[in-house]
């Protein structure tokens, strides 16, 4: 259990120890001394048990096909397992669309499945490449494997126990009336995310940033500000929805205006906090160079307060989908995700409530995921970004 | 999250945020004026009268329903809904506040409990760590508030009522800082001291109790600060969507129903004071625990961990 602690005893250490030829015998680690046998094992009790004979014997032979190829192998003991457990996925999932009613074969058998592309996942963890392409490759394909796994395990349960579509749809239900309803989810996603959020986020973020560049020479203010600035970062701030819909009506400014606020402080605080990031040795140098205060203040100070910056925009762009969000539970005209998904719950429309989510999570880590990509490709030179 | 820019005595670092706060108060009071005023004037046109400028800016400290109350309107409304009300009554604000911050609490203590097993897990186990801890962070991109009312159906459809639907949302919000400060804290024992807990040979259990868990607290402290003011967003926008009859949340949208705005400053300033107390407390029981601890000097470790 203890990975992180013990470096493995693989193959570097055996052709390093002596001039032999024969690899010292592979020590199997105890969660893999479990997994796969256990699967083999589950597998072929599904398949005495009524559930299909193909998927059955299939997964039983592969697990131990892949117990022994890991010793070899890691990476095609990973890629076999995978494919094995994808394709059991599927076969499963066809088998709820053909009608017939799981038994408990079929269970076991996803849950042999599942432990297989479990075991896939450990082993495409343990691959320590030097490569660092691959090991990019392998950091987004883990999981995205996961996240893969949870829709397939999300599908099988729901169809498969006959979860009410009240309480959970199953994916495909949530993908069909996603690519059915397009344009209202466009529509919504422009009022949101593109009036919205967006707007009062620069807004925000802006002012945050003048505001903390302007109290910069007066450290009397900074004082002043700094408390209450981390104060009312802690405070619930959504609760100004209902006064902003009040001041600025019921259309996108008043969820601008909340965003603006919510989004204000954050970066006050970590912009003065940047700007004073930079060494006593490198405000020396500038001093050296007779560097007047705005030179100083664009060539060290700023590109110090960067990494700074950033963070607070990662944290505002949460906040800001809140924000516009929650502030339409107060009051919107009759388009918005934050109005769409109140309505439709009241109308038990459950899916189409999730068709709107995956239209907020998508909107959300695309933002997110822009500023990430963004700050790396400016920050570079911080030693973060430099492995 | 930042230090001030040089050490301070104390009386000097009061002195410029009481300035502040002045100034704020100042600015607030220039802002009801300005924003209150053409009510006034509309009333005294629709009377005919045209009364005094200062009459008229004094009636905009008192109006019914301002655009923007004064603040000694919402202190006053604060004090009458607290201490000259009793407890139980449906008007009282410490019913209200006290009906949030118990689902938020209990939100608040499950979400830490979840993000302390959640980060155990992900830091003894690579696999997860590499699957889930990115999952994990993609989840608070989701703007999960929007999911609230969802939450709240669904719960209830099962047939779960009463405080745990808050304090589920409450949970789902306050376990992310718990998971991301917990696993650096878990990971942030030197080389060196994992080593000699080799040279000891003790068992992973005596590694992880003796050595990484205590190392790991300052971490969990800073986390838990942001996870409680967290949770109590969570628990007062939990109670927005489902017309909740009893909460700060129901309050905020009562008040905008009937625009009371009043109503609705002095619900939002009891959470403000409510959310300063209950970061305080955390960081209290941090300091206490650190010292207990002789880890005091080290405050600064965690400070970075965000």
């Amino acid at each position: 259990m203890n990975d992180s602690t013990t470096r493995e005893p693989s193959v570097p250490v055996a052709s390093a120890a002596g001039g032999a030829d024969v690899p010292k015998a592979y020590r199997y680690r105890s969660m893999e001394r479990l997994l796969l046998p256990g699967t083999s094992a589950v597998a072929l009790v599904s398949a005495l048990m009524g559930g299909s004979l193909v998927v059955g014997m299939g997964l039983a032979i592969i697990g131990l096909l892949a117990f022994w190829l890991l010793t070899h192998s890691r990476l095609s003991a990973a890629l076999i397992t995978g494919y094995a457990s994808t394709a059991a996925a599927w076969f499963l999932i066809g088998e709820l669309d053909a009608g017939n009613s799981p038994g408990p074969g079929f269970w076991l058998q996803v849950v042999a499945a599942w432990a297989m592309a479990w075991a896939c996942v450990e082993q495409l963890a343990a691959i320590n490449t030097l490569s660092r392409f691959y090991q990019l490759l392998l950091n987004i394909l883990i999981p995205l494997l996961f996240g893969l796994w949870l829709l397939i395990l999300w599908e099988l349960l729901t169809r498969g126990l006959n979860v009410p579509q009240v309480l959970l749809p199953s994916p495909s239900l949530i993908a069909e009336r996603f690519t059915e309803s397009t344009s209202i989810l466009w529509a919504d996603f422009q009022q949101t995310f593109l009036k919205a959020v967006l707007i009062g986020y620069a807004l925000g973020c802006g002012s945050g940033f003048l505001v903390a560049v302007l109290i910069d020479r007066s450290p009397f203010l900074q004082r002043g500000l700094l408390p209450i600035g981390n104060l009312v970062s802690a405070l619930p701030i959504v609760g100004v929805a209902p006064i902003m819909v009040m001041w600025f009506g019921f259309d996108w400014p008043s969820k601008a205006a909340v965003v603006v606020i919510m989004t204000f402080f954050p970066m006050l605080v970590n912009t003065v906090a940047g700007l004073s990031a930079a060494q006593p040795m490198q405000h020396d140098l500038m001093k050296t160079y007779a560097a007047s205060y705005w030179q100083s203040l664009f060539k060290l100070r700023l590109p110090e307060a960067l990494p700074f910056i950033f963070n607070a925009l990662k944290i505002n762009s949460t906040l800001a989908m809140i924000g516009a969000i929650v502030a339409e539970f107060f009051g919107t005209p009759t388009v918005g995700m934050g109005f769409r998904i109140s309505t439709e719950v009241g109308r038990m429309n459950v899916d189409m409530v999730w068709a709107e989510i995956a239209v907020a999570a998508l909107a959300g880590s695309l933002f997110y995921g822009a500023i990430a990509l963004t700050e790396r490709m400016l920050t570079f030179w911080h030693p973060s970004n430099r492995s | 999250m930042s230090k001030t820019p040089a050490k301070v005595g104390r009386a000097a670092a009061w002195l410029p945020v009481a300035t502040v706060v002045f100034g704020i108060l100042l600015l607030w009071y220039v802002f009801a004026v300005v924003l209150n005023l053409p009510w006034e004037k509309s009333v005294a046109t629709r009377a005919g009268t045209s009364p005094a400028m200062m009459s008229m800016v004094e009636n905009t400290m008192r109006q019914e329903r301002p655009v923007l109350p004064a603040p000694h309107q919402v202190v006053e409304e604060i004090i009458n809904t607290t201490v000259k009300k009793k407890i139980t009554s449906k008007r009282s604000l410490v019913f209200h506040a006290g009906i949030t911050l118990s689902s938020s609490m209990l939100g608040f203590a499950m979400g830490t409990l979840l993000g302390i097993l959640l980060a155990i897990a992900i830091v003894y186990n690579r696999a997860l760590n590499k699957s889930l801890m990115p999952w994990i962070i993609a989840s608070q991109t989701i703007p999960i508030l929007a999911i609230a009312p969802m939450i709240i159906v669904v719960l209830n459809a099962v047939g779960i009522q009463g405080l745990l639907p808050k304090a589920f949302i409450s949970m789902y919000l306050s376990f992310f800082p718990v998971v991301v400060g917990m696993v650096k804290g878990l990971n942030s024992p030197d080389r060196s001291h994992v080593d000699l807990m080799h040279t000891y040979s003790a068992s992973p259990f005596q590694t992880f109790f003796k050595l990484r868990l205590p190392t790991s607290l300052p971490y969990l402290f800073t986390s838990m600060k942001v996870a409680v003011a967290i949770s109590l967003v969570g628990a007062i926008v939990a109670e927005l969507p489902t017309g909740a009859v009893a909460g700060l949340g129901a309050r905020l949208l009562a008040g905008s129903y009937y625009g009371q705005t009043i109503q609705i400053w002095s619900a939002l300033v009891v959470a403000s004071v409510l959310a300063a107390l209950l970061v305080m407390i955390v960081d209290l029981l941090g300091r206490w625990v650190n010292r207990r601890m002789g880890l005091a000097r080290n405050d600064n470790a965690a400070a970075g961990a965000h």
